[in-house]
């Protein structure tokens, strides 16, 4: 909500030709979502501070509601640190109130604003979201000095720790535009959200106020998905345009980044490979993906001609939605062999019998232990497929991944995570009392302490007792 | 000529075109119950002589005679139906659904159906299509008979079409007038003396020729296997032969008793299962009894319909969809029951349990398989508890629902498999319902409640709850019940204020109460407390083994993750409720509490760091260098000395915010640290208290909490008779005095539970909440008038109307559950409020 930018120059006063603003009076500037306020609290001969001062209206916030939406999105609450913090709303307000100085126009003082001065800019409180080493690692490169002060939630309890809100000065020898074009684009990507929809203008903007420094930033890419909202099919026309600039260069760095993405993506392909290997040995034709998520192991399914009848079933109807709208991609007659259904595991589901196999991919550590009597019932009681193939993460694999803290699960919503003889105790459990023979094979690069990352089960119904005649 | 058609029957009319089918039909019947093939090709093609249309056009005339038939309605196919193919879909459909079939034959002159071609006023078929179709309806008419319709009318001449009457005619089975009282009594296999004592004990006088007089007004009705295996089986047909043709009773027939009649029709069966008793017994009576039997068990029926629909009696019971119906397969089903084909290890058939999966409103009694004691299950009874072997001879009173058993006085017969107890410890109810399914809660649901009538609850809606219901509820044995929703009182005008009690007492006045209660408000999370005195009451009650209770948080999930601290916070209620002598005085094992938890942070820890001390920190943070930067631009500039005013008010109101949170946070180390404030004794064994006044609940839960040590607290509250002036005033200063203190505010009921005004059912509670308070829901700086001025428009109703819906809809999942009904029928409900709660409404009110 406060911007402060001062110039240590003399004579400093001329920092008011500079902003276009007179440093005698406080002025107001009415915007869409508040008033912005500048004015001057120190002008002496050889130091001169601005103010911008925002007042974000936290009623209208609310009340006149045209930004993003959806599941708790900040902008649906009263309670609400948008008047208190610089975010979009002050990149906004620097475009429309200082917009020449951000362009790097002066009509009275046009040499000075293409001349380095030293400058100090604070802001009184930036969310940053990826901590003082983001902050710094965005900054610094940029030549300035990085002062920080951190607050904590709430003094009077320091068991919830700290905020993500900093006091923040940055100081340096700079080009006012500059200093502005890096601040347009930095504090939003360190609160890391924007108060309006993110469209194909923000990437104009981006390389507007990205000329000249972002193509040969270090964090160029955390930057751009950031500031694009995490929309990577913009952030990807972004990076492209934005590197084509660079020209030669390489980007050992961006290759980097991939990797350990790839590493993640890898598991969860050998995973899905893994499950489609075992249905087909299975001789399944119609088989259920419980737990179908997105859809990813779906589209795979279809893609061999022994599986006439795919049903993909999710308790999230958002998911649902979205591996609809991948579906849909697909020719006709490939979808028609793929029906997706909204159903629980915690209910017996009639749609579910009569299926030659089952698929239960990463599903099981997601329900409640007690609650999991309930889901074997629903699947070998009453679905009673053939086969059922079973995955879930093996915790003592946990310690191989370097980025997970110890004695943390995979994911949040996590309920248990299995060691291999927990898995395989509960896994024989189920398979006597319910018919079924099982083994086991390991998913994933095996440890020889630890063994895979995933494990998995495959079950197979041991033919009915004694059938009449 | 005189048609007889049973009510329930599907009805082909046959003839070429042009013979007066359509004339006739809507001579005789509702325009709705005749599905005419023209009519359905001019739906498809806007032409009804459109034969190319016609594939179309039958494809959709019979779906819509599969629904009719399926809602049990008489149907008329109005086509040519002159192909032996034609009717044969016909006859399938019939089947399908269980219905009677009939033919009405148009076998009229070829000349007349040609005049009548010709006198169309709108459009001819032509002499060829008439005589084709004559010469189809020729052909057929000779193998009709064996076709399978179970009435066929061959009308003649124009004279007889003319002369016909229609007759329509009840099926057998259908009973519905018959309305009880009735005593239901289970297999009697020839026990004669148990039958009697019975009889007896019901009240019915039974003379020594076996000859029965009925309490007045009541009816027996046996539920078939008179016969075989026991000692006198001629004695038991002769009382049973007897009462029915009195009138006094009703029989329905047992897989027993049709062998027996097969036999005695000369047919070849095998003399097993206790045949051979019946026959040597009924060799020492004459030929005119044997005859008399044979005649009286080949008029026996496979099922009834009684009491307007109310009430099924089957020897095997009956699916929902076979009901009230006629067929092979119904009779089967009432006689065997349903079987997986697999034989267990006595190498008896595994019979399916039709019960288990049983949905249908109607009560169902029945028998066949011998059961230790007779239990409701889904709304069904099995009334055999197996006389001859050993067991007892048991009658259901309908519609007491009692039952009365009379104990064997000897084993008969060695049952093939054993059915006594072999301690059992759930009831077959608690054993169905550790399932529930699918098809109970998903899609549009209506749902009958007591209090506000039927319910209804939008698909997507459904579909909310049920990602909410499976992925984080706990387990459904326990949800019993779910709180529901509480709207402000509507929005003050007082300066400064957004809420006041005026509001509050003035709703409650204009509903015509008169007595409300003030309760204090506590600020802490919803919980509802299940506590049950051990590990067998919780099992007898809940169906849940080792557990003897939950704290259950407003949305269905366990309050705490953390076991052992849920086990210790449920024993310390126990022990007050032990000292309170609660389950003596309260006659149960078991108490639903509705309560807060405090603190606030110890569930809310996720809410609070990541918004109310976020921005309490943010803000404080932000307009402590506001402030002093516009207090040093304010000795330059007088424009920003107003802005510095401005904003020294807005670090005021961040420090109140940020006392307003405080005040509702501590950390938790231990269970010494917690606070469970009970308000509602919602329930008890066989009881919703929701017929009781607050009052009542406050003074017997004060009972509980002055027994408890620490954990619980006590609830402060204030009685206001919102038409005296004065007491208003009253209820004001306690609301200030509250809120001063830093309470959240107070809740305003009337002062009995569940109240229906002038226009229905009232709002049994509504919330007026403090202004410092209000901080937390509005924003730090919701006080500065600009704000404040715009936050008074809020509409109440969506919220109101969830309350009371929900409302309706927790008191009647209780009341279910108190009745014993099947887990489903509680769940649906709770399910419900849970779907209603993914209704968007302001989360501020």
């Amino acid at each position: 909500m406060l911007l402060t930018l001062t110039v240590m120059h003399e004579p400093a006063a001329d920092l008011g030709y500079l902003l276009g603003k007179n440093p005698a009076r406080c002025q107001s500037f009415p915007l869409s979502f508040g008033q912005a306020h500048v004015f001057f609290p120190e002008v002496s001969p050889s130091r001169c501070t601005a103010a911008l001062l925002l007042d974000i209206d936290p009623v209208g916030l609310v009340r006149n509601r045209r930004g993003p939406s959806g599941e708790g999105h900040s902008l649906q609450q009263y309670v609400n640190d948008r008047p208190y913090v610089a975010s979009s709303f002050l990149s906004v307000a620097i475009s429309q109130v200082f917009g020449s100085a951000l362009g790097g126009r002066s009509r009275e003082r046009p040499q000075l604003a293409e001349t380095a001065l030293p400058y100090e800019a604070r802001l009184a409180v930036l969310p940053c979201r990826g901590g003082e080493s983001f902050l710094r690692r965005l900054f610094e490169p940029l030549g300035y000095n990085v002062a920080t002060q951190r607050h904590p939630l709430d003094e009077q309890f320091p068991e919830w720790g700290d905020s993500p809100y900093y006091t923040v000065t940055l100081s340096g020898r700079c080009r006012l535009h500059d200093l502005l074009s890096h601040l347009y684009v930095l504090m939003p990507v360190l609160d890391n959200d924007k108060h309006y929809w993110v469209g194909d203008a923000e990437v104009e903007k981006l390389l507007r106020h990205g000329e000249g420094w972002l193509n040969a930033h270090p964090e160029r890419e955390n930057i751009t998905r950031r500031y694009l909202k995490h929309q990577g099919q913009l952030a990807k026309t972004a990076l492209a345009r934005i590197e084509q600039d660079e020209g030669e260069s390489d980007n050992e760095e961006s290759t980097q980044v991939e990797e350990v993405i790839e590493e993640r993506v890898r598991l969860n392909d050998i995973r899905l490979d893994a499950v489609q290997t075992a249905l087909l040995q299975s001789g399944a034709k119609r088989v259920l993906d419980l737990g179908c998520g997105e859809g990813k192991l779906l589209r795979a399914l279809l893609r061999d001609a022994q599986f006439t009848e795919i049903v993909g079933v999710d308790v999230s109807p958002r998911a649902l939605e979205i591996a609809r709208l991948r579906l849909d991609r697909l020719p006709l007659d490939v979808q028609a062999r793929c029906r997706l259904l909204h159903g629980s595991l915690m209910y017996r589901d009639g749609r579910l019998s009569g299926f030659d196999a089952a698929a239960v991919v990463e599903v099981i550590e997601h329900l409640d232990p007690p609650r999991l009597s309930a889901f074997e019932r629903v699947l070998f009681e009453f679905a009673r497929p053939r086969a059922v193939v079973l995955t879930t993460p093996n915790v003592e694999y946990n310690v191989r991944f370097e980025t997970l803290p110890a004695g943390s699960f995979r994911h949040k919503d996590h309920r248990f995570e299995w060691s291999r003889s927990q898995f395989q105790a509960w896994t024989n459990g189920v398979a006597q009392r319910f018919g079924y023979a099982v083994r086991f094979a390991p998913v994933g690069p095996e440890d020889e302490v630890v063994g895979s990352p995933t494990q998995m089960a495959i079950f197979m119904r041991i033919e009915a007792i004694r059938t009449r005649k | 000529m005189n048609l007889i058609l049973p009510e329930l029957s599907l009805i082909a009319l046959v003839g070429p075109s042009g013979c007066g089918k359509s004339t006739f039909a809507r001579k005789h019947f509702k325009p709705t119950e005749i599905l005419s093939s023209d009519y359905f090709r001019a739906l498809v093609s806007d032409d009804e002589n459109d034969q190319a249309a016609s594939r179309d056009a039958f494809e959709l005339l019979y779906a819509a005679a599969a629904k009719r038939l399926s809602r049990r309605l008489l149907t008329v196919i109005d086509a040519t139906n002159v192909q032996r193919a034609a009717r044969k879909q016909v006859l399938d459909l019939a089947k399908r659904y269980h219905y009677l079939s009939a033919a009405i034959v148009f076998n009229l002159p070829q000349e007349v159906c040609l005049e009548y071609d010709q006198r169309r006023p709108t459009r001819h078929v032509g002499p060829h299509v008439i005589r084709n179709h004559a010469n189809l309806l020729k052909q057929s008419l000779r193998g009709l008979e064996k076709e399978g319709f179970r009435h066929l009318y061959v009308l003649s001449s124009p004279d007889e079409v003319e002369s016909v009457t229609v007759e329509r005619q009840r099926l057998w089975v259908d009973c519905r007038d018959e309305r009880g009282p009735f005593d239901i009594i289970g297999d009697v296999h020839g026990c004669r003396e148990e039958l009697v004592t019975l009889l007896c004990q019901l009240g019915y006088r039974v003379g020594p020729d076996l000859q029965v007089e009925p309490p007045a007004g009541r009816k027996a009705i046996f539920v078939g296997d008179l016969v075989d295996r026991g000692p006198d089986v001629p004695g038991v047909l002769r009382l049973v032969m007897g009462m029915v043709a009195a009138g006094t009773a009703l029989c329905v027939v047992g897989n027993h008793d049709d062998k027996l009649l097969r036999k005695l029709n000369g047919r070849d069966v095998k003399v097993n299962h206790g045949l051979a008793e019946s026959l040597a017994q009924l060799e020492g009576e004459n030929d005119d009894f044997r005859e008399r039997v044979r005649i009286f068990l080949e008029k026996l029926l496979g099922h009834y319909v009684l009491d307007d629909g109310k009430l099924i009696v089957a020897h095997a019971g009956l699916k929902e969809h076979l009901q009230g119906r006629a067929s092979r397969r119904v009779r089967d089903f009432a006689l065997y029951g349903e079987t997986t084909g697999e034989v267990d290890e006595a190498g008896l058939p595994v019979r399916l349990n039709w019960a288990a999966d049983y949905r249908g409103e109607a009560m169902v009694v029945y028998g066949h398989t011998p059961v230790a004691e007779p239990e409701w299950l889904n709304h069904t009874m099995n009334v055999d508890t197996g006389c001859v072997f050993g067991g007892k001879l048991t009658a259901l009173r309908y519609p007491e629902n009692e039952w009365v058993s009379v104990p064997a006085l000897r084993t008969y017969c060695d049952p093939g498999r054993p059915f006594l107890p072999t301690a059992l410890e759930l009831s077959a109810q608690q054993r169905a319902d550790d399932m529930l399914d699918w098809s109970d809660v998903s899609g549009p649901r209506r749902i009958a409640t007591r209090l506000m009538g039927e319910v209804t609850i939008r698909a997507e809606n459904s579909t909310a709850a049920l990602e909410v219901m499976s992925r984080f509820a706990a387990d459904p044995r326990w949800l019993i019940y779910l709180p529901p929703t509480m709207s402000p009182c509507e929005t003050s005008r007082e300066p400064g204020l957004l809420e006041h009690p005026a509001e509050a007492f003035a709703y409650y006045r204009h509903q015509g109460v008169e007595r409300v209660v003030c309760q204090e408000k506590h600020m802490g999370s919803r919980c509802v407390a299940i506590v049950c005195r051990d590990v067998d009451a919780a099992r007898q009650t809940f169906g849940v083994e080792k557990e003897t209770g939950i704290l259950l948080t407003r949305t269905g999930r366990r309050f705490f993750d953390d076991v052992a601290l849920e086990g210790e916070l449920l024993a310390r209620v126990r022990t007050a409720l032990d000292a309170a002598n609660a389950w003596e005085r309260w006659q149960t094992n078991w108490v639903c509490l509705d309560c807060e938890l405090m603190p606030w942070s110890a569930k809310a820890q996720e809410l609070l760091r990541h918004q109310y001390a976020a921005v309490g920190a943010a803000s404080r943070a932000a307009l402590a260098e506001v402030e002093s930067v516009l207090k040093r631009a304010a000795e330059r500039t007088s424009e920003a000395a107003l802005l510095y005013e401005r904003h020294r008010r807005r670090a005021e109101a961040s420090e109140l915010f940020t006392a307003a949170y405080r005040r509702y946070c501590w950390s938790t180390s231990s269970i010494a640290d917690f606070k469970l404030a009970p308000f509602h004794l919602l329930a008890t064994e066989g009881v919703v208290h929701a017929d009781k006044s607050h009052l009542w609940h406050m003074e017997e839960l004060a009972r509980v909490v002055g027994a408890g040590e620490g954990l619980l607290q006590q609830t402060s509250f204030k009685i206001v008779d919102v038409s005296e002036e004065a007491q208003l005033g009253d209820g004001v200063r306690w609301w200030r005095e509250l809120t001063e203190r830093g309470g959240e505010g107070m809740v305003v009921k009337p002062l009995d539970f569940a109240v229906r005004g002038k226009r229905g059912l009232v709002q049994p509670a509504v919330k007026c909440r403090g202004p410092e308070y209000l901080r937390i829901i509005y924003g730090p700086e919701y006080t500065e008038p600009v704000h404040l001025e715009r936050l008074r428009s809020r509409g109440l109703g969506a919220k109101r109307a969830l309350a009371l819906r929900e409302f309706a809809l927790g008191i009647e999942a209780l009341e279910r559950f108190v009745r014993r009904e099947p887990l489903r029928r509680v769940h649906e409900c709770c399910f419900a409020v849970l779907a209603l709660e993914s209704e968007p409404v302001d989360p501020r009110l």
